[in-house]
């Protein structure tokens, strides 16, 4: 398992009350009246406290964006690909930027090959009513930032196992359920 | 774990359509954000609240709540896995099985089983990833964010 590349991450940036506000908000808001209120119930502060907290997170990014977290498929939404691209390192930002101003891009990251097996370093994610629409929207990405020519595979999603956001709290997460 | 959900038979309203699209991010840091929700939309906080439930109970919605930015909180990691067809089911059972896999999809490809996992550090994200690849005896492919070029600013809903 060669973990050697995980980049450093800065979890000092972040309070104890933090931590805790962090793994009572991973599950979402509850729908009450008070929501902050209820959170902060779970997690020791008072209302103020975690709308102050939640702003600063947000401000600095720790937090991208807090809101209603929609599940694309069961919108109609029904073709979701990753699609990935082998890039000179040399150009991954600029190509990167230019992908990633697409609104219809979901994500897009930059990630390590792993050669042989994985020679791509560019990762995008494009959701679409259809196939017909995702690739139409990869043609489109392609021509915009003068793709056409860079290796690149389609892999579109054929079945979903499992999906909910991330679980951070320091729990046996180690542990099969 | 796997979900299946009759969606065809959702039925979206105005109220849902502006819930869905205007309110992925920004929601309001007051104490009563459904309540000023209710507001801006004409409606009262209970339709709001009764309309997000519905759309959570229906798979629509996942949660109200945060995105975080991947490597702020914790660590995480896109892993893949070359699994045989026959055993696709089983392995991605039992990735699935884990807490802290939280995506989990095949995809068309030679590397078909493709997760995200996330744990409090990297000590403990990589005990995951060892485990699945010890369990199932098939290799697990690390593959964690380098660089973010997406801004998040949720995903505009185009309904037809």
């Amino acid at each position: 398992m060669d973990m050697n590349v995980l980049p450093r991450m800065h979890p000092d940036n972040l309070t104890e009350a933090d931590r805790r506000l962090v793994a009572a908000i991973q599950h979402g808001l509850p729908l009450v009246s008070h929501p902050y209120a209820e959170l902060g119930a779970q997690c020791g502060l008072s209302e103020g406290e975690v709308i102050n907290r939640l702003a600063a997170l947000l401000a600095d990014g720790t937090i991208k964006r807090l809101g209603v977290v929609v599940r694309h498929r069961e919108l109609g939404y029904r073709a979701n690909a990753m699609v990935v691209w082998d890039i000179d390192d040399a150009k991954v930002s600029e190509l990167g930027h230019c992908i990633g101003r697409f609104d219809f891009v979901t994500l897009c990251y930059r990630r390590p090959r792993r050669l042989p097996a994985w020679p791509y370093n560019l990762f995008c994610m494009i959701h679409g009513q259809d196939r017909e629409a995702v690739l139409e929207r990869v043609r489109q990405i392609e021509q915009h930032c003068g793709l056409a020519k860079v290796p690149h595979e389609v892999l579109f999603s054929r079945r979903r196992f499992k999906q909910r956001g991330a679980l951070y709290a320091p729990v046996q997460s180690g542990m099969p359920r | 774990m796997h979900r299946t959900r009759h969606t065809e038979t959702l039925e979206l309203g105005t109220l849902e359509r502006q819930l869905l699209n205007d309110f992925q991010h920004h929601l309001p840091l007051t104490p009563t954000p459904y309540a000023d929700i209710a507001a801006k939309l004409g409606t009262s906080e209970e339709a709001v609240l009764a309309a997000l439930h519905e759309l959570q109970g229906a798979g629509a919605v996942s949660r109200v709540g945060a995105v975080f930015r991947t490597h702020r909180v914790g660590a995480s990691t896109l892993a893949a896995m070359a699994v045989p067809p026959e055993r696709l089911e089983e392995v991605a059972a039992l990735v699935s099985g884990y807490d802290a896999v939280n995506h989990n999809y095949e995809r068309e490809h030679r590397i078909n089983l493709w997760f995200v996992a996330t744990a409090a550090d990297e000590k403990q994200l990589t005990q995951v990833l060892d485990d699945i690849e010890q369990r199932s005896g098939i290799a697990v492919m690390a593959l964690p964010m380098l660089e973010d070029f997406h801004i998040d600013l949720g995903f505009e809903l185009k309904w037809t």
